[in-house]
């Protein structure tokens, strides 16, 4: 019934495009109809698929190394009073500084290649996968803690065995919601320095008045978007379905 | 293992109100002691300072058992949720606090034990798939797994129907004999029932009520138990 609905959206969507351009004339390279977009994208097909492949696998890199930082920096704060008091200021902070900001700064750092894309992936998804698993973390049911307790459990078992188990839904939303911006981190990395990648193909397709081509590549990252979305979201809820079943 | 009994003195205050004040509570060894209130009394407090739990009040007084050694390591505490870790079986819930505490896991004894509370059938489930009665069970068997001389039980048996925790307090009785057990409840019944020592706690104090005649678990249709029953109910609604 959603895949129904979804595709009904689309299919209004495409039509109302078509009958903006056939009805107001507006030029090929402001507005390009439909049928041209598809026809360039699979005229292209080569080409997309190859920036493609850079754009994933900077958003899958970004995402790898943003979880694996996200999740020891929330242990980290949840293990530790002396950390929470020091770093999380620190953490707001940087969450105070606007991403697209330090990406020029990246690339000079990192140079033109992937490594600036990452980086600026890993960057906007670091804050909401420590933030949401770093929220399971402390709120451990009471009830557990005192159970612990009285059996003489040690902060170190007690974390790995209790707490790290009951944050694990909230670590899953932490990872959905880093879905969704990790695509968000790697096309602004393209933007502002590359030689690969949809966003640099946007912008190079821009700034030769391809505009149908632009458009192939906008609707490729959206479907790699939601194509990332819809596997960490099912992958994400399968295990927890198994691992914690009836909550 | 001799389970030693308990004795509790002292005054807690809760943001500067007096939650109670000189109290004088003995807990004797290898029985059990049923602490009587209504909600809000404060006897769930004297059993988690028991338990060394946090309490959010400050104890001026003693909590000491009568061989002279700590209580620290010699108490098990069972909550009226049954606290079964949602992503762990039967077997692993039973076995948390050996694995806890990064000790070897005695399977033949968790085994066992899950045997003797009837849940050997579903020994491999997780806690979702077992009914309440079933979930308290498992928790039974999870303290009894602890062997520990001191059982602390903070209303195990309240959130049960009335024939599961009829059952409940039959299985419990049983599998708990020979350790001091405190059983902190609002149910007079359940005081008549079980206890050897039935001590009743209102806002003026606690007093030591004589628990009906026959060792307990008294049947639920034995006339010392229901008279008692009735007398605690007059107590509980005097103040």
């Amino acid at each position: 019934m959603r895949v129904l609905g979804g595709v009904f959206a689309a299919v209004v969507a495409l039509a109302l495009w078509q009958a903006i351009v056939s009805l107001t004339d507006v030029p090929r390279f402001i507005l390009p109809p439909p049928a041209l977009v598809f026809e360039t994208w699979i005229a292209n097909r080569a080409l997309i698929w190859e920036h493609t492949l850079a754009t994933a696998t900077e958003i899958a890199l970004g995402l790898l190394i943003g979880a694996g930082l996200g999740i020891v920096t929330a242990l980290t704060l949840a293990s530790s009073e002396f950390a929470r008091l020091t770093m999380r200021p620190v953490l707001v902070f940087t969450q105070a500084l606007p991403v697209f900001a330090l990406a020029p700064i990246l690339t000079l750092w990192l140079g033109f290649g992937l490594g600036s894309k990452i980086a600026m992936a890993v960057l906007i998804i670091y804050f909401p996968i420590t933030s949401a698993f770093f929220d399971g973390l402390m709120r451990t049911p009471q009830g557990f803690l005192d159970l612990a307790r009285t059996m003489g459990a040690s902060n170190w078992t007690t974390l790995w065995r209790i707490r790290v188990p009951a944050a694990l839904p909230s670590l899953g939303s932490g990872l959905r919601l880093a879905a969704v911006y990790a695509p968000i981190g790697a096309v602004i990395g393209e933007w502002v320095g590359s030689s690969q990648g949809l966003g640099y193909l946007m912008l190079l397709a821009n700034g030769r008045a391809k505009t149908d081509l632009m458009f192939a590549a906008l609707f490729t990252l959206g479907l790699l978007s939601i194509l990332l979305y819809v596997l960490v979201n099912w992958a994400t809820l399968t295990y927890l379905k198994r691992h914690t079943p009836g909550v | 293992m001799v389970a030693p009994g308990i004795r509790f003195r002292g005054s807690a205050a809760l943001d500067g109100r007096a939650l109670f004040s000189g109290l004088e509570l003995d807990l004797k060894s290898t029985g059990w002691t049923c602490l009587l209130g209504v909600s809000g009394v404060g006897k769930t407090t004297i059993l988690r300072m028991i338990a060394g739990l946090e309490t959010g009040a400050v104890l001026h007084g003693e909590i000491t058992a009568s061989d002279g050694a700590p209580l620290g390591d010699r108490i098990a505490y069972m909550a009226q949720s049954d606290l079964l870790l949602p992503w762990a079986t039967v077997r692993e819930n039973v076995s948390l606090g050996a694995r806890l505490r990064g000790e070897a896991v005695n399977r033949d004894l968790v085994d066992r034990l899950i045997a003797d509370v009837g849940l050997s059938e579903h020994a491999g489930k997780k806690p979702h798939a077992l009914s309440g009665g079933q979930r308290q069970r498992v928790a039974l068997a999870r303290t009894l797994m602890e062997n520990r001389a001191v059982i602390l039980l903070d209303e195990p048996f309240s959130a049960l129907d009335a024939r599961t925790r009829a059952e409940m307090q039959e299985l419990a009785h049983r599998l708990l004999k020979g350790r001091t057990v405190l059983l902190v409840t609002h149910d007079p019944a359940e005081a008549a029932r079980l206890g050897d020592t039935i001590v009743v706690m209102t806002e003026a104090g606690v007093t030591e009520v004589p628990p009906p005649e026959g060792p307990a678990p008294r049947a639920v249709d034995d006339p010392a138990y229901l008279e008692a029953q009735a007398r605690l109910m007059m107590l509980l609604r005097a103040v």
